[in-house]
């Protein structure tokens, strides 16, 4: 019924740069599907293509089976939300709405009716006859939506839809647009940079980086079973630990060694044999922190350390403990009034412990993503650390 | 106080108008309400002969002529202005540069021969001419200068930057994602453009209408050099009521004939403006 959606080996380059390269992957008919990547990564151009705005160099596309290279955007059977909501100054929201199927030249009676129906989806009722310059920024987002949808497009593109709202009006927007999708029930291809809004409302997401796709999946698989150091780091915050397995432990477990640090045990799911290079992610809430020494337990990792940094994130706090050579983020959430425990701080021994099911082996690995993860800067660390050496 | 400071900082412009524009222009007008002397001076005394010339055949094929000439000039100018300003705006930076600098350059040398050298170019010995019999199109009788078609042609060309400069910053700051957006829900470029890039485009075109317009109907230069004894404007008759029949009180009635002309359209303009933009910013 509704439309999926096939990129085949597309590419694209605008002089020196790269938008899309070599970019494959297929999109179900009526699934919440988000293209997921940092600016500039190539994720509009993937969009504008789709739309027919920019043709790619080589590779195809198609809906629902039809190739889309020879059309041009208006003959599309795709709707385009944009990011700067695009609507029609000299036009109220009705006519806004209108304007698509006046075009197609519909029956009047069917178009007013359509555009009532457009306008109760959205709750835009009251402000029908408002110009764009007389509405918020989330009433011009609704508008643009309905001015879409109204089309019956077998695809709608959202281009970053929600990204020039506040914090608080983008997560009532997201779920109402989770909510739209859910009642028409037609593809939706979703491009954002925030990751939070990807997991939050997709049912997969490709995750785009440097004009190549780096992994698709659920939004569960990206988070819990990454391939690159990019997705873990890009999807959530992560610490990498770089070693070599030693041994061969029980099962499918494995040692690793990891310089200036202690050994540790990580699932071996990847069948890496001893001496094997090993990238390592282990998620910051996956690691458990106190200040007794936890008991004993055969699949886990319990290491001591320093607590180097604090944040206080209100439903949480990070931490940074230093082991060795290796700064390690923990999360941890409080379940229990803070102050009725005794509470970690700046320079206390802290042991930390992760299950070894919890480390995940990566595929592949990137030094430099090593900057997408959140760390205070080393420098003030070091700083205050000197400082503290003095009071000692 | 903030008043008081308003009123001061505006002092100088309102007070610049009040004396060098208001007041002349009412001597001016009062000067149709006078009689003419044969010296050149006014009788003493008032009357409304040169009102009542006014009414004649003779003023109201003059200012039925300056109508049309204006209102052609304004509208081919305004039709080449449109085109060639989205184009513009659609250029690369470095050649919206460019294209800016080939306007305005022939605005640096003087307006009187910049009409001069039209004379030539449409002089029955000139070029123009000649490329015209050799192909054809026109009899060797036919005339090029000294009409009606001459002033037009002249004054679509002395006037045209006037409309291309509003219609350029308009359209240099017009979101070109709206053409994105009509074309997406089905419109073709041709489409887009008479339905969106223009109803927005709107207020600047009147702008730029008036921007022609006024000048044009004010053109005294252009029908003396370039027109015939059968294409006299209001502007230039004026000024031969002046220099010539030394009639001061039908050249201030023809004066009083020309402001209202300017006027009407004008303010008419002004306020279709204003309300197109509180309809809609």
């Amino acid at each position: 019924m509704a439309a999926s959606i096939v990129f085949d080996g597309v590419s694209k380059r605008f002089g020196p740069l790269t938008a899309a390269d070599n970019v494959s992957f297929k999109v179900e008919g009526g699934s919440f599907f988000s293209i997921l990547g940092p600016s500039g990564c190539g994720k509009t151009t993937l969009l504008r293509m789709v739309a027919g705005f920019d043709t790619p160099d080589s590779g195809k596309i198609y809906i629902d089976g039809q190739d889309l290279s020879q059309l041009p955007p208006n003959q599309r059977p795709v709707n385009t939300v944009f990011q700067n909501y695009a609507l029609f100054p000299h036009l109220s929201v009705r006519d806004n709405i209108a304007f698509g199927l006046k075009i197609a030249k519909k029956d009047p009676f069917f178009i007013d009716k359509e555009v009532d129906k457009m306008l109760s989806l959205i709750q835009m009722e009251a402000h029908a006859d408002k110009f764009p310059s007389q509405l918020s920024g989330g009433q011009k987002q609704r508008a643009s939506i309905a001015r879409a949808l109204v089309n019956r497009p077998k695809v709608l593109l959202l281009d970053e839809p929600i990204s020039a709202l506040d914090l608080k009006l983008r997560q009532k927007l997201l779920l109402e647009l989770d909510l739209i999708h859910d009642e028409v029930g037609i593809t939706f291809l979703y491009i954002t940079h925030d990751q939070t809004e990807a997991m939050a409302v997709s049912d997969e997401i490709a995750v785009l980086h440097q004009g190549k796709i780096e992994q698709v999946g659920r939004p569960c698989e990206l988070y819990e079973s990454p391939k690159s150091s990019f997705v873990a780091a890009f999807i959530g915050d992560t610490n990498f630990l770089d070693g070599r397995v030693s041994k061969t432990a029980a099962k499918e477990y494995s040692q690793l060694h990891i310089e200036e640090f202690p050994e540790v045990l990580c699932y071996n799911d990847k069948k890496l044999s001893p001496g094997e290079l090993v990238h390592l992610s282990v998620r910051p809430e996956k690691i458990r922190i106190s200040l007794e020494k936890p008991p004993e337990h055969d699949l886990q990792n319990c290491l001591q350390g320093t607590v180097e940094d604090v944040v206080y994130k209100g439903d949480h706090t990070k931490y940074w403990v230093k082991i060795g050579g290796h700064r390690i983020a923990v999360t941890q959430q409080h379940s229990r009034f803070l102050l009725d425990t005794k509470p970690i701080k700046w320079k206390d021994e802290v042991w930390i412990r992760w299950h070894a099911d919890d480390g995940y082996i990566l595929e592949r690995y990137d030094a430099l993503d090593e900057k997408l993860v959140e760390a205070p800067s080393e420098k003030v660390g070091e700083i205050e650390e000197e400082e503290g050496d003095e009071e000692g | 106080m903030k008043r008081v400071k308003e009123w001061f900082l505006t002092f100088p412009s309102f007070g610049w108008l009040f004396f060098f524009f208001f007041i002349p222009a009412c001597i001016v007008y009062a000067f149709a309400f006078k009689r003419a002397d044969v010296t050149g001076t006014t009788l003493p005394g008032w009357s409304l002969d040169s009102i009542k010339t006014l009414f004649e055949k003779q003023s109201l094929i003059l200012a039925w002529r300056t109508i049309w000439l204006c209102g052609i000039t304004t509208l081919v100018s305004v039709c080449i202005a449109i085109p060639m300003s989205l184009h513009m705006a659609l250029s690369p930076p470095s050649r919206q540069q460019k294209l800016l600098l080939a306007i305005m350059i022939p605005l640096w040398s003087s307006f009187i021969v910049r009409i001069f050298a039209w004379k030539i170019v449409l002089h029955p010995e000139g070029f123009i001419k000649g490329i015209l019999l050799y192909f054809g199109l026109i009899e060797k009788s036919t005339p090029l200068l000294y009409n009606d078609l001459a002033i037009l042609i002249v004054m679509v060309y002395s006037y045209f930057p006037f409309a291309i400069l509003p219609l350029y910053s308009a359209a240099s700051k017009f979101d070109f994602h709206l053409f994105e957006a009509a074309m997406d829900l089905g419109a073709t470029w041709r489409r887009t453009f008479f339905t969106v890039y223009l109803p927005v485009m709107f207020p600047a075109i009147l702008t730029a209408s008036l921007m022609v317009l006024i000048p044009a109907a004010g053109a005294y230069v252009i029908p003396e050099v370039v027109g015939g004894s059968g294409s006299e404007m209001l502007g230039n008759t004026i000024a031969r009521r002046v220099l010539l029949d030394r009639n001061l009180p039908e050249a201030s009635a023809l004066s009083l004939l020309l402001s209202l002309l300017i006027f009407i359209p004008a303010i008419l303009i002004s306020r279709c403006r204003s309300s197109q933009i509180e309809g809609y910013r």
